[in-house]
């Protein structure tokens, strides 16, 4: 349903020189390629500054891209001007991270539901309340409360608008930018839940971002890892979590602390060294060379010099060999 | 046991708002010993970091009252003592690490500028010997070049230095106590494995006793050797952490535990929530605070609010505040001694 293939997206930094060519150029996104079947959960893992948000925007146009392709149903839509755009944009809806900064707070519920069927005209002035309540009624949120304003709602409450809203232009694709890492346990598991029964109700795909290996693992049905804008691994769910290939997921899975002090005191970690490097200057080579554990498993200086490619399912020499 | 270093009995603090009386904590007794580290979950609002900010002196009053019956360090009555007596404690015998690096560093001051005033403030040093000590605290937390950092502003630093630099700071004096207030929320997680062994070594090198605040539970797992449970401003449960973890007794604690997804067990099962949300703590409903989202309530729970009561069990001490405590009857577990590196006791094999 979704194709994206070399995907590059890149940010000016700095002033302008004569020529108004910018200082540096900051490989926020950098060669990213996947796709996505219908009625699938993809998730984008990785850690903050790696990509993944920038790559969904990139993805819907929210920033131009610097170059590569996105085919949504076989049509190429990343070159699309704005009213162009405005049918697929029915069709691709976003849920954001911090349900307290995404909803108006001078809006009631019911014209935040309303809007987007405003904008594409599609009910009668009459039916979007009616559908606004229908909407409140899918997310488990009481229909009355339709003339609430967010401030009026709890956090996890304030996501289920948010997941509401998504839902309101009936799209086929939702892209989910951490939709939960902002909420408590409880209410985390209720979203997460949520996001499930509405995917299967409604014949949704979704593309997750999230940072939490754990939640990821209960909503997807394949994950790609990224790091520093590259994808360095994607594989089906079960593949990824029982047999990790690329250093850097193997790390990562070990890093996620479990909530069970039996397993905690006595499973091996992968401690990774320092910090993630600066895009500006990203490291020749793999991307992750200087801080990676299995480097001296590759012979002589590849990993500092040839950039493994993404083959099958992981870019790290040591699986391409 | 050695008697406690801290030792907080019926702490209570609450705020006087223009919405009502916000109890944010409410009843809260504990003790901490040396090298000990003591966990503290709950969802947000649950009070966790009030009372880290009433031991350190620094809840607002007005509109913060804090009473307890007894809140000592080391014997000496904190709640009694001067702001001048307080300060001498503060950051030098008890110290906290902040949630938020990105905003508890003051930007227009360096690195150096920052930590060595800890030093000026509690030791006698002088500045050439205040500076090697800071650059010593930065090494300790693994941070390179520590010399050059000392001259370096906060925006110069990635979030995970900068949380070390708050840990490095917090640790300058050798605190007794450190409370540690979500000290990794912020970071990714392999910054975040890196700075908890961190100060899992840290611990080990200087005996410091530490109160971690955190809603993670899989970070409690790992650090903790007891663990306090908070709900709506009240302790709910307290027990081990093995114990804790593997024989949730409290409702709440038993939900909070259900609803974490796990790296282990089956993927496709679906996640156990706890129905509802947290109480607004201006208006708590009588009784339990958690009965609405309770699934064992009964009448009793709407009308009558549950203390914590000690749960009969051989080796450790474990307590719950729950009316279904007398009908449970399924046998808890007794023993810590088989968590991995806690001592064996009598095997000399």
């Amino acid at each position: 349903m979704l194709e994206v293939t070399d995907l590059h997206k890149h940010f000016p930094i700095g002033k302008k020189g004569l020529l108004g060519k910018p200082a540096k150029w900051l490989h926020a996104v950098d060669g990213v390629s996947f796709s996505l079947e219908k009625g699938e959960t993809l998730g984008l893992v990785g850690e903050s500054g790696c990509g993944k948000s920038t790559t969904a925007r990139t993805m819907i146009g929210l920033y131009p891209p610097t170059s590569g392709s996105v085919k949504f149903e076989g049509e190429e839509i990343s070159h699309l001007s704005r009213s162009e755009r405005a049918p697929f944009r029915r069709r691709i809806q976003m849920i954001f991270q911090d349900p307290y900064a995404s909803l108006d707070p001078r809006q009631t519920v019911a014209s935040i539901l309303a809007e987007p069927l405003k904008i594409h005209r599609l009910a009668k002035p009459r039916e979007r309340k009616l559908r606004a309540m229908q909407l409140l009624d899918a997310v488990g949120l009481n229909p009355r409360h339709i003339h609430r304003f967010p401030h009026e709602f709890s956090g996890g409450q304030r996501q289920r608008i948010g997941v509401a809203r998504a839902l309101a232009l009936e799209p086929d694709l939702i892209i989910c930018d951490e939709p939960v890492s902002a909420l408590d346990v409880s209410i985390q598991a209720q979203v997460v839940n949520l996001l499930e029964e509405l995917q299967e109700r409604f014949g949704l795909s979704y593309l997750f971002i999230a940072h939490d290996l754990a939640v990821v693992r209960h909503i997807c049905d394949r994950v790609a890892v990224m790091y520093l804008g590259k994808i360095v691994e994607i594989a089906t769910r079960d593949e990824l979590f029982e047999n990790p290939q690329h250093p850097y997921t193997k790390a990562l899975m070990s890093a996620v602390p479990h909530p069970d002090p039996k397993i905690e005191r006595t499973r091996e970690r992968i401690v990774l060294e320092g910090d993630v490097p600066s895009p500006l200057e990203p490291p020749t080579g793999c991307r992750f060379h200087p801080r990676c554990v299995e480097r001296h498993k590759v012979e002589g200086d590849r990993c500092s010099t040839v950039e493994p490619q993404l083959g099958e399912r992981s870019a790290c020499h040591l699986s391409l060999d | 046991m050695s008697n406690p270093i801290l030792d907080v009995q019926n702490l209570r603090v609450r705020f006087e708002t223009h919405h009502g009386v916000v109890r944010a904590v409410d009843g809260v007794s504990f003790q901490l010993h040396e090298g000990e580290t003591l966990g503290l979950v709950g969802e947000s609002g649950s009070g966790k970091s009030v009372t880290n900010l009433a031991l350190m002196g620094l809840v607002p009053q007005p509109p913060g009252v804090v009473e307890a019956d007894k809140m000592s360090f080391e014997g000496r009555d904190l709640l009694s003592l001067s702001d001048r007596e307080l300060r001498s404690v503060r950051g030098n015998d008890i110290s906290m690490i902040f949630q938020d690096p990105m905003t508890s560093l003051n930007p227009l001051l360096t690195i150096g500028r920052q930590l060595t005033e800890v030093l000026e403030v509690h030791k006698k040093v002088t500045r050439r010997e205040a500076r090697q000590i800071c650059a010593d605290g930065l090494d300790d937390v693994g941070i390179p070049l520590p010399k050059k950092r000392l001259d370096q502003y906060p925006h110069e630093l990635s979030g995970g230095m900068r949380q070390r630099v708050m840990i490095a700071m917090g640790l300058l004096c050798k605190p007794k106590v450190l409370l540690a207030d979500e000290p990794t929320t912020a970071l990714d997680v392999t910054i975040q494995a890196q700075i908890l062994e961190l100060m899992k070594r840290l611990q080990e090198t200087h005996g410091t006793a530490i109160i971690l605040v955190t809603h993670d539970l899989g970070v409690v797992a790992g650090m903790s050797d007891r663990v306090n449970v908070m709900y709506a401003g009240k302790l709910v449960e307290t027990a081990d952490a093995g114990p804790l973890f593997e024989q949730p007794r409290h409702p709440y604690t038993k939900g909070l535990l259900a609803s974490v997804p796990r790296l282990t067990g089956d993927p496709n099962a679906e996640l156990d929530s706890i129905p509802g949300s947290p109480p607004d703590l201006a208006a708590l409903p009588p009784g339990c605070s958690f009965a609405p989202r309770c699934g064992l309530k009964t009448d009793q729970c709407t009308t009558h609010t549950p203390t914590l009561e000690e749960l009969p069990t051989r080796a450790t001490s474990r307590s719950s505040a729950c009316f279904e405590n007398a009908r449970l009857t399924d046998t808890l577990i007794a023993d810590t001694l088989d968590y991995g590196d806690r001592p064996q006791g009598g095997s000399f094999a």
